[in-house]
């Protein structure tokens, strides 16, 4: 498996996109969106944004095979770390004891 | 193909070539795998500083909301636009490595390093607003603990001081303010071990030791820094912008 070269071109591409995902967040920020949408599009934008650097900037998008497993493992323990403190957390409130 | 492990292979191979792998090929794949398993790593090292600020912040909204409030957003803004240029121009000082373009190398590996230089600049100047306004968590600084001044209704505004929303005290403010110091100064502290990395890399390029045929320390010192980039991508929304909506409830 050779290497593959990204073309200028991309790095460009994203280079922009990732300056329009900043403007957005911050943008968004200014505006009042019910319940918790404010989180939930500052967030989505943030992993847009992560997801352009690892693809292209990280090069994953042509790496092999078990560079993408590495990258997937390390997003699914995060998942672990999360789902497991949080069902700890905040189920709390949902019985009384004592 | 037994001759491939012969050692008269290896002396025809390029000097930078281990003994212990078979071509350029799998040297640098072997490479780019090893950095992205330390880079797991550093995923669920920041991953348990991310929970912590989740979980803090689910506890005490208000508190969370008047703290950051209290942060620049737009020193945090132009910092995020420092970073997402030096990952830019680390790119392509990777790209320029890979086909053999050396002043495009050298420029941007050097252009990186000024980025890297100034955002951890602009990171200074907020750390030394947080100092004046007493803002630095507990007594991280000797003699000069965590007491800021807080805002009294139907005061004038005054930027120095704390601005409380209803139901959150002094005490969660700094909470917040041990989670931002925690989170940003670990960040600080990988810039400046990447903008180390980076200053190593142009020393050796200037002396030439990096080129087509050789650039896995360019490539995996540019995973480190998009990395790190990352890493700020998320803490700026969710430092500084989300605070001001928090009062919804949550």
């Amino acid at each position: 498996m050779s290497e593959h070269i990204v073309p200028v071109k991309v790095y460009l591409a994203i280079f922009v996109a990732l300056l329009l995902g900043t403007a957005l967040t911050v943008v968004a920020a200014f505006h009042d969106f019910p319940w918790q949408f404010n989180t939930v599009i500052a967030l989505t934008i943030a992993s847009f944004k992560a997801t352009l650097v690892v693809l292209y900037f990280m090069h994953v998008r042509y790496s092999n095979r078990l560079v993408w497993v590495i990258v997937i493992a390390a997003l699914f323990w995060m998942g672990i770390l999360f789902a497991l403190t949080f069902s700890d957390y905040f189920t709390r409130d949902w019985i009384s004891i004592g | 193909m037994a001759e491939s492990y012969t050692t008269t292979k290896h002396a025809e191979g390029h000097p930078a070539l281990q003994h212990h792998f078979e071509n350029m090929e799998q040297q640098r794949e072997a490479g780019t795998l090893g950095m992205w398993v330390f880079l797991v790593t550093e995923i669920m090292f920041f991953g348990g500083m991310f929970l912590a600020y989740t979980l803090y912040r689910s506890k005490y909204p208000a508190a969370f909301a008047s703290a950051s409030n209290h942060l620049d957003i737009t020193l945090g803004a132009a910092n995020t636009g420092v970073l997402i240029l030096s990952s830019f121009t680390m790119a392509l000082a990777v790209y320029g490595t890979q086909v053999g373009k050396r002043k495009l190398q050298l420029f941007c590996l050097a252009l990186t390093i000024v980025l890297g230089l100034t955002f951890l600049g602009i990171k200074a100047v907020e750390y030394k607003d947080k100092y004046v306004d007493s803002l630095i968590p507990g007594t991280l600084i000797p003699g000069h603990p965590f007491s800021p001044a807080v805002q009294v209704p139907g005061e004038s505004f005054d930027e120095h001081k704390l601005h409380l929303l209803p139901g959150a005290t002094v005490k969660n403010v700094e909470m917040f303010y041990w989670i931002y110091f925690a989170m940003t100064g670990m960040h600080a502290v990988h810039m400046i071990i990447g903008v180390g990395l980076l200053s190593f890399l142009l020393f050796f390029s200037v002396k030439r030791r990096y080129g087509p045929e050789y650039h896995n320390p360019i490539e995996v010192t540019g995973l480190y820094w998009h990395f790190v980039d990352i890493v700020w991508i998320f803490l700026f929304p969710l430092l500084y912008l989300l605070g001001r909506h928090l009062e919804h409830g949550g």
